[in-house]
């Protein structure tokens, strides 16, 4: 792997202009890596669904089926080759990106992923957007209050939103402000009478803008506020975290000393001077929460009724649907090694210290 | 005379280990200023104490059905009300803490040893065995932790046991790489190469002083993980992937209420109180240990 590497790294290097491709370089290095960690995704994801024992078919049909429809389904299904032709069967499927046919939807694992998936996407983005802004305001109040009550509050409220189980928060705003109270509407993505915009995109909230369709819009931003919300909450304290320590750094800078000196308004001297080098820190992070929410949609998905992907593969692994549970979980994990990717490369672009 | 040369011999002993007496004569200073820390330190001690002692603290037997008491609302008689089985869900609660502490304690050990064992073969014996084992830990570092544990609870069937084996096996990831980067240091060190002069075998070596030194970092971080460890289990527990019924485990309990949410608030609301306290007892505990260990925030 690494004389692999060390070849690439130098023939880059060979080329007109390679010497200042070190960037280019390192994406290269980790493009090539992220390859041989998604073929041993495929392995860990064949493992799991292929040799661990668990039964399928009975969980399919029920213990009692005649044999002659178990073999049927077996033969349907694949499961009466050798161990070895199957797992080339499955590599081949994923490289035409055929995932093959769900058990429970009877549609093309691809299809039902391209289907859920953007609901998830919808309110993931919607999710980092909540704990982004509260997180740095969060963070940014604590580090200039240090030590006061802002700053334990502060502290607290952050604190309290990795500690509360998401599934449970979610219910107790369900309860209060969809039951008890009314001010918000239930699970869901829209309201029943609501119709729905065309599917371009897939995100309600975007695909309503195209369409200038604003009742859609209002109703799927007000479905979106609390799964968002109780998703987003989780991840706050890590950015408060991390932006209260980078601003702490700041503060004590020179730089902020001789601003304040200069009689500059105090809030311009945070938000201007401190806060804008405090953020480099921040935007790596920002990146490892997006992908931490994918895992928290599982569970949010589930309490919100939210068509999503974590929802599909839920409803997969509790009825043992094989090509779904394999499928649904090969791509999230392509789409949280892609994020991780992203981080990856944002952070080697804002500190060349990183590219080596 | 014997007296004497015995009280010196304490007198040079605590001499000799001044240094590190003071260090944590320091630790505790921290700790004790430290308020959110304290309260953190005693959730988690209380939380111990009722698990130890849940049998003398219930009040009733967590799983005995009563269809006369169901769905009963919180009273004196019962604490915090009945479940649709008139299971009276405060004693459901204290047992509950026992399924928590057990699936942390084995949890630990289980994905610490993992973790820790792998880590420091592959920085002990470097190059390819190194590249092997670390490409592997980066092929479960792809996975969010709860899709891959709940792949794992799934694949091998829903019970407990498995939970903990399940959430085992993606937790051990972290430790491996703690362990390595603190084998790669010691292994470099002058002990490590005067033990191989004098004809240590690499298993002498890696059990005997390398392995002992990278046990601290390790359980530094494994205390700082065990809040994310009960609520990966709840999360399971939640989605039906992890302890079954009727076994009181906090997240299949709120599981339980979700139907009854409505006008039965408290069989979901009482269960995820308890879980919640006690991973924010242990995040507290966490976030002031990490402030400790700090160099920065230290002094």
């Amino acid at each position: 792997m690494d004389e692999a590497l060390q070849i690439i790294t130098n023939i880059i290097h060979d080329l007109p202009g390679g010497k200042e491709m070190g960037l280019l370089n390192f994406i290269i290095k980790r493009l090539l890596l992220m390859i041989l960690v998604l073929f041993g995704v495929l392995c860990i994801v064949f493992v799991i669904a292929n040799v661990i024992p668990a039964d399928p078919i009975g969980a399919l049909l029920g213990g009692n089926a005649p044999p002659e429809v178990v073999d049927q389904y077996k033969h349907k299904l694949g499961l009466d080759k050798p161990l070895a032709q199957r797992f080339v069967d499955y590599i081949a499927g994923v490289l035409r990106w055929d995932l093959g046919v769900s058990l429970r939807t009877n549609n093309p694992v691809t299809e039902d992923i391209r289907k859920f998936f953007p609901a998830t996407l919808e309110l993931a983005i919607m999710a980092t957007l909540i704990s982004v802004s509260l997180g740095i305001w969060l963070g940014t109040a604590s580090a200039v209050n240090r030590n006061k009550g802002v700053d334990h509050f502060a502290r607290i409220f952050s604190i309290l939103g990795v500690s509360m189980p998401v599934f449970w928060t979610g219910l107790l705003l369900l309860l209060i402000f969809y039951y008890k109270l009314g001010w918000l509407p239930g699970p869901g993505r829209l309201d029943i009478f609501i119709f729905p915009p065309k599917t371009v995109t897939g995100l309600i909230l975007i695909d309503s803008i195209i369409e200038g369709n604003w009742t859609a819009f209002w109703n799927g931003l007000q479905h979106l506020i609390m799964p968002a919300f109780v998703l987003g909450y989780g991840g706050t304290a890590s950015i408060a975290r991390i932006t209260r320590a980078s601003m702490l750094d700041c503060l004590r800078q020179d730089y902020v000393r001789t601003a304040k000196a200069k009689g500059l308004n105090k809030r311009l001297v945070i938000k201007r001077h401190a806060l804008r080098n405090a953020l480099i820190p921040t935007v790596t992070i920002i990146g490892l929460t997006f992908g931490s929410l994918l895992e928290g949609a599982v569970l949010t998905e589930t309490v919100f009724s939210w068509p999503g992907l974590g929802r599909y593969i839920t409803n997969g692994y509790l009825v043992l649907d094989y090509p779904a549970i394999m499928g649904g979980t090969l791509y999230i994990a392509l789409i949280y090694s892609i994020a991780n990717l992203i981080v990856d490369i944002l952070y080697a672009f804002l500190d060349p210290r990183m590219r080596v | 005379m014997k007296q004497d040369t015995l009280s010196m011999k304490w007198k040079n002993f605590i001499e000799s280990r001044k240094p590190l007496i003071d260090d944590w004569k320091h630790t505790a200073y921290l700790w004790r200023k430290s308020k959110l820390t304290m309260i953190g330190s005693f959730v988690v001690l209380f939380f111990i104490i009722i698990a130890i002692f849940a049998p003398y603290i219930a009040p009733y037997d967590p799983i005995a059905q009563d269809l006369s008491q169901r769905l009963q609302p919180p009273s004196s008689k019962h604490l915090f009300g009945t479940d649709q089985f008139g299971r009276d869900i405060f004693s459901r609660v204290i047992y509950g803490s026992r399924i928590a502490i057990w699936i942390i304690i084995l949890v630990s050990i289980i994905s610490g040893g993992i973790g820790t064992l792998i880590g420091v073969f592959a920085g002990y014996f470097g190059g390819i065995v190194d590249e092997v084992l670390m490409r592997i830990t980066d092929m479960f570092l792809a996975f969010p932790s709860l899709v891959l544990a709940m792949a794992f609870a799934a694949a091998m069937g829903p019970s407990l046991t498995n939970t903990i084996i399940a959430i085992s096996l993606v937790y051990w990831t972290v430790y491996a790489r703690l362990a390595r980067a603190e084998a790669l240091r010691i292994k470099n060190t002058e002990y490590i190469e005067a033990e191989r002069a004098m004809g240590a075998s690499n298993f002498r070596i890696i059990f005997l002083h390398v392995l002992p030194m990278c046990i601290s970092p390790v359980l530094v971080q494994l205390t700082l993980r065990m809040g994310t460890i009960i609520l990966t289990a709840a999360g399971l527990g939640f989605l039906g992937l992890g302890a079954q019924p009727p076994t009181p485990e906090w997240g299949a309990m709120v599981s339980d209420g979700r139907n009854y949410l409505v006008d039965q608030w408290w069989i979901s609301t009482f269960p995820g109180i308890a879980i919640a306290i006690v991973v924010l007892g242990f995040n507290l505990l966490g976030d002031g240990i990490r402030d400790m260990l700090d160099p920065r925030l230290r002094r």
